[in-house]
């Protein structure tokens, strides 16, 4: 009896939800706005950010690789090695850098710093000789690492493969900035889902104002709190569905537009190509996303603003 | 069934709504409240459905001392009283049969019984073949009818009415008299809130008179002179 009961009053509620919110279309357009623009934002600031963090990777993977040789290997082994190499297809070209080519350059690069060229003229030589591999194609260097990690080649390496080369600065500053570019992304998304929060919730309140006879009489015909609060969460979290799915079918034509309009080029660091393929590839947890943070604006800001109204009077 | 025990009301430091009304309501007893306007019916009425406190004193309502009734439990309170408000307080945006239906409905009344319950109630109070309609195509005194067929559709233990026979002429102000009277018949208390002398002195009904917030006079079988 009591789950019956509980399932009518669910119902009620629910469709007391839809009611108001076909009757009340208009005042919940400017919440739906607002929403819109909010979640539009958001699901771009996720995509851009994809978006960087996949071109880095992209340009770590174009680069030379680096295999650093251990100092007892001898000029046979090496030779050998470097004849291995050069017979695998994807490898375009190996180049032996000795330990004197190594120090030669090393001090070139630090000619400025008179305290380092003492120090490392005061050891015997710490640099490695080195093999620098460039690939052939800069997309595909898997073979290339499957073949420098077995183990007896290994076994001839002083130092990590590294897979930067010479262009390892210049990739830092671009991770640096990106990340910079993701941190300042997410702030402002917060910044700006606190700000059309409260545009949000302000609407609703609005909206809520205009009944607030309603919600009065109601209540004085002992409806309870939940059956009078209901209806107006309903309608809210119905805001939030239609919003999520209006700005998941805004980022959508967008990127289908701008695909179209760039193929398959890159703007700068933006990859449009990568980021219309991520959005389709994540489109229902995006749409899930959207959903989500729609209905929690929506319901929260309900909840808030029908509180006032739904307080007995309790001055004497 | 209703006690008001020394019950004082004041809005703000300088008026006084209400000084110290003592009164007892028996169960099923049919009760005029007059007065002129601004005397303090209103405020005997919004106190019994909880609307406002009492500044000082002491009221029980079917077993429930409002002193101690939480928030939770001002729900339940109301759905023992039917009320019919002055300004009717209909929802606007609901129509007839819905505004009655309401009434049922916030109570978790099936929508079997609902569908059988509200068209004999609005049939009760004449306003068959009108369910469809909305508040604001309605006359003064339809929608007084409709606001005394929610009041009467739950089969309240106490029903309070104020001013229900105000905007209706004569025959409609009687035909809702006749209707208060045969709810009181089942067995609902009723308290009544009137100008209307001819009625009043012709129900012969017990009639409590206020008179600047005090009580000037309550008797058995009541006549009121303005």
């Amino acid at each position: 009896m009591k789950i019956r009961h509980r399932l009518i009053m669910f119902r009620r509620i629910v469709k007391a939800g839809l009611l108001n919110f076909i009757r009340n279309a208009w005042l919940g357009l400017a919440a739906i706005a607002v929403m819109v623009i909010t979640l539009t934002i958001i699901l771009f600031s996720i995509i851009a950010n994809s978006t960087f963090t996949y071109t880095i990777t992209q340009i770590t993977d174009k680069i030379d690789i680096s295999v650093y040789l251990k100092d007892d290997v001898t000029a046979k082994k090496r030779d050998q090695l470097i004849d291995d190499l050069k017979n695998l297809d994807s490898i375009r070209e190996v180049n032996y850098v000795s330990k004197d080519e190594a120090l030669e350059k090393y001090k070139e690069q630090n000619q400025g710093n008179l305290d380092l060229l003492l120090a490392i003229s005061q050891t015997d030589n710490p640099l490695p000789a080195s093999l620098q591999i460039k690939p052939q194609d800069p997309n595909n260097i898997e073979p290339i690492k499957q073949y420098l990690e077995q183990k007896d080649i290994q076994a001839l390496q002083s130092d990590e493969t590294s897979y930067s080369g010479d262009r390892k600065t210049a990739i830092d500053k671009i991770t640096s900035a990106t990340s910079f570019i993701g941190q300042a992304g997410a702030v402002s998304v917060l910044v700006f889902a606190f700000i059309s929060m409260l545009i949000i919730f302000n609407t609703i309140q609005m909206a809520i104002f205009n009944r607030r006879s309603e919600i009065t009489i109601m209540r004085l015909l002992g409806a309870s709190t939940s059956y009078i609060r209901g209806p107006f969460i309903v309608e809210s979290v119905i805001y939030g569905i239609v919003s999520g799915v209006i700005s998941i079918f805004i980022v959508h034509t967008l990127f289908s537009i701008s695909a179209r309009a760039f193929g398959a080029s890159s703007l700068g660091i933006l990859d449009i190509e990568f980021a219309n393929r991520y959005f389709a590839d994540n489109f229902w947890k995006f749409l899930g996303l959207q959903l989500g943070v729609g209905i929690l604006i929506g319901s929260i800001s309900a909840l808030i603003a029908t509180r006032r109204y739904l307080k007995f009077k309790t001055s004497k | 069934m209703i006690l008001l025990d020394r019950v004082t009301k004041k809005y703000n430091k300088n008026s006084q709504a209400l000084e110290r009304i003592s009164l007892h309501v028996e169960p099923k007893e049919f009760v005029i409240i007059v007065g002129a306007s601004g005397a303090g019916k209103s405020t005997i009425l919004k106190l019994l459905t909880r609307e406002e406190k009492p500044t000082t004193g002491k009221i029980i309502v079917g077993g429930l001392d409002y002193e101690t009734l939480k928030d939770k439990e001002i729900p339940i309170l109301r759905r023992k009283i039917g009320v019919v408000f002055q300004d009717f307080k209909l929802l606007p945006n609901k129509t007839v049969f819905e505004n009655v239906a309401f009434a049922l409905e916030i109570v978790g009344v099936g929508n079997k019984e609902i569908a059988h319950t509200v068209p004999r109630v609005l049939d009760i109070v004449g306003l068959k073949g009108k369910e469809k309609r909305m508040p604001r195509e309605l006359s003064g005194g339809e929608l007084q009818r409709v606001a005394i067929a929610r009041a009467i559709v739950r089969q309240p233990r106490i029903l309070i009415a104020d001013e229900p026979t105000g905007n209706l002429d004569p025959k409609h102000a009687w035909d809702v008299i006749r209707v208060l009277e045969k709810i009181n018949r089942y067995g609902t208390t009723v308290i009544l809130t009137t100008h209307n002398q001819e009625i009043v002195n012709k129900l012969k009904r017990r009639v409590i008179t206020i008179r600047d917030g005090r009580i000037a006079s309550d008797k058995a079988s009541g006549e009121y002179h303005s």
